[in-house]
Protein backbone atom coordinates (compact mmCIF):
# COMPACT_ATOMS: atom_id res chain seq x y z
CA UNK A 1 0.00 0.00 0.00
CA UNK A 2 2.73 2.69 0.74
CA UNK A 3 4.40 2.12 -2.78
CA UNK A 4 1.18 2.40 -3.99
CA UNK A 5 1.00 6.03 -2.32
CA UNK A 6 4.48 6.74 -4.01
CA UNK A 7 3.79 5.87 -6.78
CA UNK A 8 1.34 8.52 -7.31
CA UNK A 9 4.42 10.92 -6.54
CA UNK A 10 6.02 9.63 -10.03
CA UNK A 11 2.53 10.03 -11.73
CA UNK A 12 2.57 13.96 -10.93
CA UNK A 13 5.62 14.14 -12.73
CA UNK A 14 3.50 15.24 -15.74
CA UNK A 15 0.97 18.24 -15.89
CA UNK A 16 0.54 17.90 -19.23
CA UNK A 17 -2.80 18.54 -20.47
CA UNK A 18 -2.16 16.61 -23.77
CA UNK A 19 -0.71 13.68 -21.86
CA UNK A 20 -4.06 13.65 -19.92
CA UNK A 21 -6.11 13.92 -22.79
CA UNK A 22 -4.05 10.63 -24.59
CA UNK A 23 -4.76 8.37 -21.33
CA UNK A 24 -8.18 9.47 -20.85
CA UNK A 25 -9.99 10.93 -23.88
CA UNK A 26 -7.77 9.69 -26.95
CA UNK A 27 -10.34 10.55 -29.58
CA UNK A 28 -9.87 14.43 -29.22
CA UNK A 29 -6.24 13.92 -30.11
CA UNK A 30 -5.86 14.73 -34.18
CA UNK A 31 -2.37 13.10 -33.25
CA UNK A 32 -4.09 9.69 -32.73
CA UNK A 33 -5.77 9.23 -36.16
CA UNK A 34 -4.96 5.93 -37.57
CA UNK A 35 -4.26 6.49 -41.38
CA UNK A 36 -4.16 2.90 -42.83
CA UNK A 37 -3.03 3.59 -46.13
CA UNK A 38 0.16 3.54 -48.31
CA UNK A 39 1.83 7.24 -48.52
CA UNK A 40 0.31 8.30 -51.50
CA UNK A 41 1.12 11.71 -51.81
CA UNK A 42 -2.03 13.16 -52.12
CA UNK A 43 -2.33 15.27 -48.90
CA UNK A 44 -1.64 19.00 -50.43
CA UNK A 45 -4.32 18.43 -52.54
CA UNK A 46 -6.26 17.02 -50.34
CA UNK A 47 -6.10 19.58 -47.36
CA UNK A 48 -5.55 23.45 -47.51
CA UNK A 49 -1.98 24.39 -46.74
CA UNK A 50 -0.72 27.29 -45.22
CA UNK A 51 2.10 28.69 -46.19
CA UNK A 52 4.79 31.27 -45.71
CA UNK A 53 5.99 32.42 -41.62
CA UNK A 54 8.70 34.72 -41.14
CA UNK A 55 10.13 35.43 -37.56
CA UNK A 56 12.96 37.91 -36.64
CA UNK A 57 14.24 39.19 -33.42
CA UNK A 58 14.84 42.77 -32.60
CA UNK A 59 15.85 45.36 -29.92
CA UNK A 60 14.21 43.54 -26.87
CA UNK A 61 11.96 41.08 -28.15
CA UNK A 62 11.09 38.63 -31.47
CA UNK A 63 8.49 39.11 -34.02
CA UNK A 64 6.21 36.81 -36.05
CA UNK A 65 4.47 37.25 -39.12
CA UNK A 66 2.22 35.28 -41.51
CA UNK A 67 0.61 36.02 -45.12
CA UNK A 68 -3.26 35.21 -45.52
CA UNK A 69 -3.56 31.86 -47.87
CA UNK A 70 -4.11 28.79 -47.48
CA UNK A 71 -3.93 26.42 -50.41
CA UNK A 72 -5.08 23.11 -51.89
CA UNK A 73 -2.97 21.91 -54.83
CA UNK A 74 -3.42 24.57 -57.19
CA UNK A 75 -6.52 26.46 -55.88
CA UNK A 76 -6.28 29.44 -52.92
CA UNK A 77 -8.64 27.40 -50.40
CA UNK A 78 -8.58 30.66 -48.51
CA UNK A 79 -7.55 34.34 -48.60
CA UNK A 80 -8.58 35.13 -45.24
CA UNK A 81 -6.99 32.41 -42.98
CA UNK A 82 -4.94 33.50 -39.33
CA UNK A 83 -1.57 31.43 -38.87
CA UNK A 84 0.21 33.47 -36.41
CA UNK A 85 -1.00 32.72 -33.13
CA UNK A 86 -0.31 33.72 -29.22
CA UNK A 87 0.72 30.58 -27.38
CA UNK A 88 0.30 32.56 -24.06
CA UNK A 89 1.31 35.82 -22.72
CA UNK A 90 4.92 35.82 -23.50
CA UNK A 91 5.36 33.36 -26.64
CA UNK A 92 3.59 33.27 -30.41
CA UNK A 93 3.32 30.24 -33.04
CA UNK A 94 2.98 30.31 -36.27
CA UNK A 95 1.94 27.21 -38.46
CA UNK A 96 2.97 26.11 -41.80
CA UNK A 97 1.40 22.87 -43.61
CA UNK A 98 -1.92 20.92 -42.91
CA UNK A 99 -4.27 23.79 -41.92
CA UNK A 100 -6.64 21.28 -40.69
CA UNK A 101 -3.87 19.63 -37.90
CA UNK A 102 -1.93 22.75 -37.49
CA UNK A 103 -4.74 24.80 -35.82
CA UNK A 104 -5.75 22.06 -34.02
CA UNK A 105 -1.95 21.44 -32.79
CA UNK A 106 -2.37 25.42 -31.66
CA UNK A 107 -5.35 25.02 -29.82
CA UNK A 108 -4.05 22.04 -28.00
CA UNK A 109 -0.61 23.62 -27.33
CA UNK A 110 -2.31 27.11 -26.25
CA UNK A 111 -4.26 25.00 -23.42
CA UNK A 112 -1.54 22.75 -22.95
CA UNK A 113 0.48 25.84 -21.38
CA UNK A 114 -2.60 27.61 -19.50
CA UNK A 115 -3.15 24.08 -17.82
CA UNK A 116 0.49 23.83 -16.85
CA UNK A 117 0.43 27.38 -15.39
CA UNK A 118 -2.98 26.83 -13.79
CA UNK A 119 -1.77 23.69 -12.02
CA UNK A 120 2.08 24.47 -10.96
CA UNK A 121 0.56 28.29 -10.35
CA UNK A 122 4.22 29.66 -12.34
CA UNK A 123 4.80 29.83 -15.64
CA UNK A 124 6.35 27.18 -17.67
CA UNK A 125 10.06 27.99 -19.16
CA UNK A 126 10.73 29.28 -22.48
CA UNK A 127 12.39 26.10 -23.42
CA UNK A 128 10.18 24.10 -21.94
CA UNK A 129 7.28 25.15 -24.05
CA UNK A 130 9.71 24.67 -27.13
CA UNK A 131 10.25 20.68 -25.76
CA UNK A 132 6.44 20.37 -25.47
CA UNK A 133 5.80 22.14 -28.81
CA UNK A 134 8.76 19.60 -30.29
CA UNK A 135 7.19 15.92 -28.17
CA UNK A 136 3.66 17.16 -29.85
CA UNK A 137 4.98 17.44 -33.49
CA UNK A 138 6.81 14.40 -33.16
CA UNK A 139 3.00 12.59 -32.07
CA UNK A 140 1.92 13.98 -35.51
CA UNK A 141 4.98 12.29 -37.75
CA UNK A 142 2.23 8.69 -38.83
CA UNK A 143 0.17 11.86 -40.12
CA UNK A 144 3.53 13.40 -41.65
CA UNK A 145 5.12 10.51 -43.49
CA UNK A 146 1.14 10.31 -45.44
CA UNK A 147 1.52 13.96 -47.05
CA UNK A 148 -0.08 15.86 -43.80
CA UNK A 149 2.58 17.60 -42.04
CA UNK A 150 3.28 20.13 -39.78
CA UNK A 151 5.93 22.86 -39.10
CA UNK A 152 5.59 25.31 -36.89
CA UNK A 153 7.57 28.29 -35.88
CA UNK A 154 7.99 29.47 -32.03
CA UNK A 155 8.72 32.49 -30.82
CA UNK A 156 8.93 33.77 -27.27
CA UNK A 157 10.27 36.57 -24.69
CA UNK A 158 12.35 34.66 -22.75
CA UNK A 159 11.77 35.97 -18.97
CA UNK A 160 15.04 35.16 -17.11
CA UNK A 161 17.58 35.77 -20.10
CA UNK A 162 15.41 39.01 -21.16
CA UNK A 163 15.78 39.16 -24.78
CA UNK A 164 13.71 36.96 -27.69
CA UNK A 165 14.60 33.35 -28.49
CA UNK A 166 12.83 31.76 -31.68
CA UNK A 167 12.95 27.87 -32.68
CA UNK A 168 12.19 25.89 -35.39
CA UNK A 169 11.21 22.24 -35.95
CA UNK A 170 11.05 19.25 -38.12
CA UNK A 171 8.17 16.63 -38.39
CA UNK A 172 10.11 14.34 -36.29
CA UNK A 173 10.32 16.48 -33.37
CA UNK A 174 13.23 17.98 -33.78
CA UNK A 175 14.27 21.05 -31.96
CA UNK A 176 16.39 24.25 -33.40
CA UNK A 177 16.78 27.34 -32.09
CA UNK A 178 17.48 29.39 -34.46
CA UNK A 179 19.64 32.98 -34.39
CA UNK A 180 18.39 36.19 -35.84
CA UNK A 181 15.39 35.15 -37.86
CA UNK A 182 14.01 32.55 -39.38
CA UNK A 183 10.67 31.25 -42.08
CA UNK A 184 9.30 28.23 -42.89
CA UNK A 185 6.53 26.99 -45.16
CA UNK A 186 6.59 27.18 -49.05
CA UNK A 187 7.86 30.87 -50.06
CA UNK A 188 10.83 30.45 -46.80
CA UNK A 189 13.25 30.47 -48.84
CA UNK A 190 12.25 33.67 -51.04
CA UNK A 191 11.33 34.98 -47.02
CA UNK A 192 14.83 33.98 -45.88
CA UNK A 193 16.58 35.67 -48.82
CA UNK A 194 14.86 39.41 -48.25
CA UNK A 195 15.51 38.67 -44.73
CA UNK A 196 19.75 38.41 -44.86
CA UNK A 197 19.60 41.28 -46.99
CA UNK A 198 17.28 43.24 -44.50
CA UNK A 199 17.60 42.40 -41.08
CA UNK A 200 20.01 44.75 -38.55
CA UNK A 201 20.73 44.04 -35.26
CA UNK A 202 18.64 46.01 -32.60
CA UNK A 203 15.80 47.27 -34.47
CA UNK A 204 13.08 48.84 -33.53
CA UNK A 205 9.47 47.44 -33.09
CA UNK A 206 8.54 49.39 -36.55
CA UNK A 207 11.34 48.50 -38.18
CA UNK A 208 10.83 44.81 -37.50
CA UNK A 209 7.40 45.07 -38.50
CA UNK A 210 8.52 46.67 -42.18
CA UNK A 211 11.14 44.10 -42.64
CA UNK A 212 8.21 41.15 -41.95
CA UNK A 213 6.10 42.77 -44.38
CA UNK A 214 8.74 43.07 -46.76
CA UNK A 215 10.12 39.77 -46.23
CA UNK A 216 6.57 38.36 -47.13
CA UNK A 217 6.51 40.39 -49.63
CA UNK A 218 9.18 38.87 -51.01
CA UNK A 219 8.27 35.64 -50.74
CA UNK A 220 4.75 36.15 -51.91
CA UNK A 221 6.73 37.87 -55.53
CA UNK A 222 8.07 34.29 -56.35
CA UNK A 223 6.15 32.11 -54.57
CA UNK A 224 2.20 30.83 -55.91
CA UNK A 225 1.03 29.46 -52.30
CA UNK A 226 2.08 32.86 -50.50
CA UNK A 227 -0.26 35.56 -50.61
CA UNK A 228 0.85 39.43 -50.75
CA UNK A 229 -0.67 42.20 -49.36
CA UNK A 230 -4.76 42.47 -50.83
CA UNK A 231 -4.81 46.11 -51.57
CA UNK A 232 -8.51 44.84 -53.37
CA UNK A 233 -10.15 43.42 -50.19
CA UNK A 234 -7.50 45.07 -47.73
CA UNK A 235 -6.20 42.01 -46.04
CA UNK A 236 -2.40 42.00 -44.54
CA UNK A 237 -0.81 40.24 -42.95
CA UNK A 238 -0.74 38.35 -38.86
CA UNK A 239 1.54 40.32 -37.08
CA UNK A 240 2.60 39.96 -33.49
CA UNK A 241 5.40 40.87 -31.38
CA UNK A 242 6.52 39.93 -28.01
CA UNK A 243 8.70 41.70 -25.76
CA UNK A 244 8.73 42.10 -21.46
CA UNK A 245 5.34 43.33 -21.67
CA UNK A 246 3.93 40.56 -23.34
CA UNK A 247 2.24 39.71 -26.52
CA UNK A 248 0.69 42.34 -28.85
CA UNK A 249 -0.71 42.14 -32.38
CA UNK A 250 -0.07 44.72 -34.72
CA UNK A 251 -3.05 46.70 -35.40
CA UNK A 252 -4.36 46.28 -39.14
CA UNK A 253 -4.53 50.15 -39.28
CA UNK A 254 -0.54 50.04 -38.71
CA UNK A 255 0.30 47.49 -41.26
CA UNK A 256 -1.94 49.05 -44.16
CA UNK A 257 0.14 52.04 -44.11
CA UNK A 258 3.66 49.29 -43.96
CA UNK A 259 1.95 47.53 -46.85
CA UNK A 260 1.13 50.64 -49.00
CA UNK A 261 4.57 52.33 -48.35
CA UNK A 262 6.28 48.74 -49.59
CA UNK A 263 4.07 48.48 -52.74
CA UNK A 264 4.58 52.54 -53.21
CA UNK A 265 8.44 52.41 -52.90
CA UNK A 266 8.94 48.96 -55.32
CA UNK A 267 6.74 51.06 -58.09
CA UNK A 268 8.61 53.76 -57.65
CA UNK A 269 11.59 52.29 -57.99
CA UNK A 270 10.15 50.38 -61.12
CA UNK A 271 12.53 47.48 -61.28
CA UNK A 272 12.32 43.77 -61.90
CA UNK A 273 11.70 42.58 -58.15
CA UNK B 1 -13.21 -12.96 11.38
CA UNK B 2 -13.06 -10.00 14.32
CA UNK B 3 -16.77 -8.90 15.72
CA UNK B 4 -18.04 -6.28 14.12
CA UNK B 5 -20.47 -3.86 16.62
CA UNK B 6 -24.12 -2.72 15.20
CA UNK B 7 -23.98 0.90 14.08
CA UNK B 8 -27.18 2.72 12.95
CA UNK B 9 -27.09 4.70 9.59
CA UNK B 10 -28.23 8.07 11.21
CA UNK B 11 -25.01 7.56 13.45
CA UNK B 12 -22.79 6.49 11.45
CA UNK B 13 -23.42 9.64 8.95
CA UNK B 14 -23.57 11.55 11.93
CA UNK B 15 -20.12 10.58 13.27
CA UNK B 16 -18.68 10.96 10.10
CA UNK B 17 -19.83 14.53 9.70
CA UNK B 18 -18.99 15.09 13.17
CA UNK B 19 -15.54 14.46 12.11
CA UNK B 20 -15.10 16.54 8.96
CA UNK B 21 -16.87 19.91 10.45
CA UNK B 22 -14.18 19.35 13.40
CA UNK B 23 -11.52 19.54 10.68
CA UNK B 24 -12.92 22.08 8.39
CA UNK B 25 -13.33 24.45 11.96
CA UNK B 26 -9.88 24.06 12.71
CA UNK B 27 -9.42 26.23 9.56
CA UNK B 28 -8.96 29.67 8.88
CA UNK B 29 -11.76 31.46 7.15
CA UNK B 30 -11.96 32.33 3.78
CA UNK B 31 -14.38 35.15 2.15
CA UNK B 32 -15.57 34.93 -1.41
CA UNK B 33 -17.74 38.34 -2.45
CA UNK B 34 -19.41 39.84 -5.33
CA UNK B 35 -18.79 42.95 -5.94
CA UNK B 36 -19.56 46.24 -8.63
CA UNK B 37 -15.60 45.46 -9.99
CA UNK B 38 -16.40 41.42 -9.98
CA UNK B 39 -15.79 38.87 -7.45
CA UNK B 40 -13.46 39.09 -4.71
CA UNK B 41 -11.45 35.99 -3.05
CA UNK B 42 -10.06 36.80 0.39
CA UNK B 43 -8.12 34.61 2.79
CA UNK B 44 -6.43 34.52 5.76
CA UNK B 45 -3.09 32.12 5.02
CA UNK B 46 0.35 32.84 6.05
CA UNK B 47 2.02 30.87 3.31
CA UNK B 48 2.93 32.66 -0.05
CA UNK B 49 2.94 29.49 -1.86
CA UNK B 50 0.14 27.17 -0.83
CA UNK B 51 -3.00 28.58 -2.15
CA UNK B 52 -6.15 28.38 -1.08
CA UNK B 53 -7.66 30.57 -3.95
CA UNK B 54 -6.97 29.08 -7.52
CA UNK B 55 -8.04 29.50 -10.99
CA UNK B 56 -10.24 27.42 -12.64
CA UNK B 57 -11.12 28.92 -16.14
CA UNK B 58 -11.71 31.90 -17.63
CA UNK B 59 -13.91 33.44 -15.23
CA UNK B 60 -14.07 30.70 -12.51
CA UNK B 61 -12.44 30.89 -9.88
CA UNK B 62 -12.23 28.36 -6.30
CA UNK B 63 -11.97 28.44 -3.27
CA UNK B 64 -11.48 26.16 0.00
CA UNK B 65 -10.85 25.46 3.97
CA UNK B 66 -9.67 22.07 5.11
CA UNK B 67 -7.36 20.21 4.69
CA UNK B 68 -4.18 21.43 2.04
CA UNK B 69 -4.16 17.63 -0.04
CA UNK B 70 -7.75 17.43 -0.35
CA UNK B 71 -8.75 20.19 -1.94
CA UNK B 72 -5.39 20.67 -4.16
CA UNK B 73 -6.21 17.14 -5.86
CA UNK B 74 -10.06 18.59 -6.05
CA UNK B 75 -8.98 22.14 -7.57
CA UNK B 76 -6.12 20.09 -10.12
CA UNK B 77 -9.26 17.78 -11.31
CA UNK B 78 -11.21 20.74 -11.26
CA UNK B 79 -8.79 22.15 -14.04
CA UNK B 80 -8.53 19.13 -16.36
CA UNK B 81 -12.28 18.93 -16.22
CA UNK B 82 -12.54 22.93 -17.20
CA UNK B 83 -9.79 22.45 -19.96
CA UNK B 84 -11.11 19.14 -21.52
CA UNK B 85 -14.55 20.32 -21.45
CA UNK B 86 -13.43 23.84 -22.84
CA UNK B 87 -11.24 22.33 -25.29
CA UNK B 88 -13.84 19.48 -26.52
CA UNK B 89 -16.73 21.79 -26.81
CA UNK B 90 -15.84 25.16 -26.35
CA UNK B 91 -14.12 28.22 -23.82
CA UNK B 92 -17.69 29.42 -23.20
CA UNK B 93 -19.15 26.22 -22.42
CA UNK B 94 -17.43 25.45 -19.20
CA UNK B 95 -19.70 27.15 -16.40
CA UNK B 96 -19.38 26.99 -12.97
CA UNK B 97 -22.87 24.98 -12.37
CA UNK B 98 -21.43 22.36 -14.40
CA UNK B 99 -18.49 22.09 -12.37
CA UNK B 100 -20.23 23.14 -9.12
CA UNK B 101 -22.41 19.64 -9.73
CA UNK B 102 -19.35 16.84 -10.56
CA UNK B 103 -17.48 18.38 -7.40
CA UNK B 104 -20.94 18.13 -5.38
CA UNK B 105 -21.02 14.07 -6.74
CA UNK B 106 -17.56 13.73 -6.01
CA UNK B 107 -17.62 14.92 -2.11
CA UNK B 108 -20.88 13.11 -1.98
CA UNK B 109 -19.32 9.52 -3.02
CA UNK B 110 -16.55 9.82 -0.85
CA UNK B 111 -18.56 11.18 1.92
CA UNK B 112 -20.69 8.06 2.00
CA UNK B 113 -18.41 5.02 0.42
CA UNK B 114 -14.88 5.92 1.35
CA UNK B 115 -13.65 5.22 5.40
CA UNK B 116 -12.92 8.82 5.26
CA UNK B 117 -15.16 12.06 4.45
CA UNK B 118 -13.47 15.23 2.66
CA UNK B 119 -12.48 17.63 5.45
CA UNK B 120 -12.78 20.49 3.44
CA UNK B 121 -15.23 23.25 1.79
CA UNK B 122 -15.20 24.76 -1.03
CA UNK B 123 -16.75 27.63 -3.26
CA UNK B 124 -16.84 27.19 -6.89
CA UNK B 125 -17.28 31.35 -8.17
CA UNK B 126 -18.35 32.75 -11.70
CA UNK B 127 -17.93 36.26 -12.55
CA UNK B 128 -20.92 37.60 -15.14
CA UNK B 129 -21.50 40.31 -17.10
CA UNK B 130 -23.63 42.53 -14.17
CA UNK B 131 -23.64 41.33 -10.28
CA UNK B 132 -26.72 39.40 -10.86
CA UNK B 133 -25.40 37.05 -13.02
CA UNK B 134 -22.70 35.93 -10.53
CA UNK B 135 -22.34 32.57 -9.53
CA UNK B 136 -21.50 31.52 -5.59
CA UNK B 137 -21.79 27.28 -5.36
CA UNK B 138 -20.70 26.79 -1.28
CA UNK B 139 -20.06 22.68 -1.51
CA UNK B 140 -19.26 21.25 1.78
CA UNK B 141 -18.20 17.95 2.66
CA UNK B 142 -21.16 15.62 2.49
CA UNK B 143 -21.49 16.57 -1.41
CA UNK B 144 -24.60 19.28 -0.62
CA UNK B 145 -24.29 22.45 -2.75
CA UNK B 146 -26.09 25.53 -2.48
CA UNK B 147 -26.61 28.56 -4.67
CA UNK B 148 -25.49 31.31 -2.76
CA UNK B 149 -25.91 35.68 -3.15
CA UNK B 150 -23.73 38.40 -2.56
CA UNK B 151 -21.21 36.90 -0.45
CA UNK B 152 -19.94 33.19 1.31
CA UNK B 153 -17.78 32.78 4.43
CA UNK B 154 -16.20 29.66 4.95
CA UNK B 155 -14.04 28.48 7.54
CA UNK B 156 -13.81 27.62 11.57
CA UNK B 157 -15.48 30.98 13.28
CA UNK B 158 -17.78 31.24 10.31
CA UNK B 159 -20.76 32.88 12.12
CA UNK B 160 -18.58 35.71 13.88
CA UNK B 161 -17.52 36.39 10.18
CA UNK B 162 -20.71 36.60 8.98
CA UNK B 163 -22.18 38.76 11.20
CA UNK B 164 -19.54 41.67 10.76
CA UNK B 165 -19.26 41.44 7.08
CA UNK B 166 -23.18 41.97 6.89
CA UNK B 167 -23.15 45.35 8.28
CA UNK B 168 -20.11 46.50 5.78
CA UNK B 169 -21.24 44.62 2.38
CA UNK B 170 -23.14 45.86 -0.28
CA UNK B 171 -23.03 45.18 -3.83
CA UNK B 172 -21.51 48.17 -5.25
CA UNK B 173 -18.27 48.00 -3.07
CA UNK B 174 -15.21 48.31 -6.04
CA UNK B 175 -12.86 45.97 -5.53
CA UNK B 176 -10.45 48.01 -2.43
CA UNK B 177 -13.63 48.68 -0.78
CA UNK B 178 -14.72 44.75 -0.86
CA UNK B 179 -11.37 43.72 0.34
CA UNK B 180 -11.09 46.15 2.84
CA UNK B 181 -14.42 44.85 4.41
CA UNK B 182 -13.41 41.00 4.00
CA UNK B 183 -10.38 42.05 5.74
CA UNK B 184 -12.32 44.02 8.53
CA UNK B 185 -14.25 41.00 9.17
CA UNK B 186 -11.67 38.66 9.23
CA UNK B 187 -9.99 40.47 12.06
CA UNK B 188 -13.07 39.19 13.60
CA UNK B 189 -12.44 36.00 13.53
CA UNK B 190 -11.48 34.66 17.11
CA UNK B 191 -10.28 31.27 16.81
CA UNK B 192 -6.84 32.10 15.09
CA UNK B 193 -5.45 34.48 17.53
CA UNK B 194 -4.33 36.82 14.76
CA UNK B 195 -6.78 39.67 15.52
CA UNK B 196 -6.16 43.09 14.78
CA UNK B 197 -2.28 42.37 13.74
CA UNK B 198 -4.00 40.40 10.48
CA UNK B 199 -1.85 42.38 7.67
CA UNK B 200 -0.80 41.81 3.81
CA UNK B 201 1.62 39.56 4.55
CA UNK B 202 -0.63 36.90 6.03
CA UNK B 203 -3.15 37.22 3.67
CA UNK B 204 -4.12 35.56 0.20
CA UNK B 205 -6.08 37.87 -2.02
CA UNK B 206 -7.40 37.58 -5.41
CA UNK B 207 -10.31 38.91 -8.02
CA UNK B 208 -12.26 37.60 -10.64
CA UNK B 209 -12.33 41.28 -13.26
CA UNK B 210 -15.76 41.82 -14.74
CA UNK B 211 -14.46 42.90 -17.94
CA UNK B 212 -10.54 41.54 -18.47
CA UNK B 213 -10.94 41.78 -21.86
CA UNK B 214 -11.41 45.71 -21.51
CA UNK B 215 -8.95 45.90 -18.51
CA UNK B 216 -5.83 43.65 -19.09
CA UNK B 217 -6.93 42.23 -23.33
CA UNK B 218 -7.15 38.67 -21.89
CA UNK B 219 -9.84 36.26 -21.68
CA UNK B 220 -8.81 35.17 -17.73
CA UNK B 221 -10.57 37.19 -15.29
CA UNK B 222 -8.40 35.78 -12.40
CA UNK B 223 -5.42 37.58 -11.00
CA UNK B 224 -3.94 37.47 -7.64
CA UNK B 225 -3.12 41.26 -6.01
CA UNK B 226 0.21 41.17 -4.78
CA UNK B 227 1.73 42.62 -1.56
CA UNK B 228 2.77 45.90 -2.91
CA UNK B 229 -1.10 45.94 -4.49
CA UNK B 230 -2.78 44.81 -1.59
CA UNK B 231 -0.99 47.08 0.82
CA UNK B 232 -2.38 49.89 -1.12
CA UNK B 233 -5.72 48.24 -1.20
CA UNK B 234 -6.05 48.17 2.32
CA UNK B 235 -4.57 51.70 3.66
CA UNK B 236 -6.20 53.77 0.65
CA UNK B 237 -9.35 55.98 2.06
CA UNK B 238 -11.02 56.89 -0.29
CA UNK B 239 -14.86 58.21 0.64
CA UNK B 240 -17.69 55.43 -0.62
CA UNK B 241 -19.18 55.80 -4.34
Amino acid sequence: MPEEAAATVARAASTSFSDHLGRHHPDLLASRSRVDFPASGAGPALAPHATTIVSLTFGGGVLMAGDRRATMGNVIASRHIEKVFPADMFSVLGIAGTAGIALDLTRLFQVELEHYEKIEGTRMSLDGKANRLAAMVRQNLPMALQGLAVVPLFAGYDTSRHEGRLFSFDVTGGRYEEQEHHSVGSGSAFARGSLKKLWKPNLDEASAVQVAVEALYDAADDDSATGGPDVVRELWPVVYTVNSAGTRRIPDRELETTARNVIASRSIAGREA
Amino acid sequence: MTQQFYVSPEQLMRDRADFARKGIGRGRSVIVLSCRDGIALVAENPSPSLHKLGEIYDRIAFAAVGKYNEFESLRQAGIRYADVRGYSYDREDVTARGLASVYAQSLGAVFTAESKPFEVELVVAEVGEQPAADHLYRLTFDGSIADEKGFVVMGGAAEAVVEVLRSSFSEDLDFPQAVRAAVHSLRQDGSTGAGPQLGPESLEVAVLDRDPEVARGTHRAFRRIGIPELETMLTSRESPV
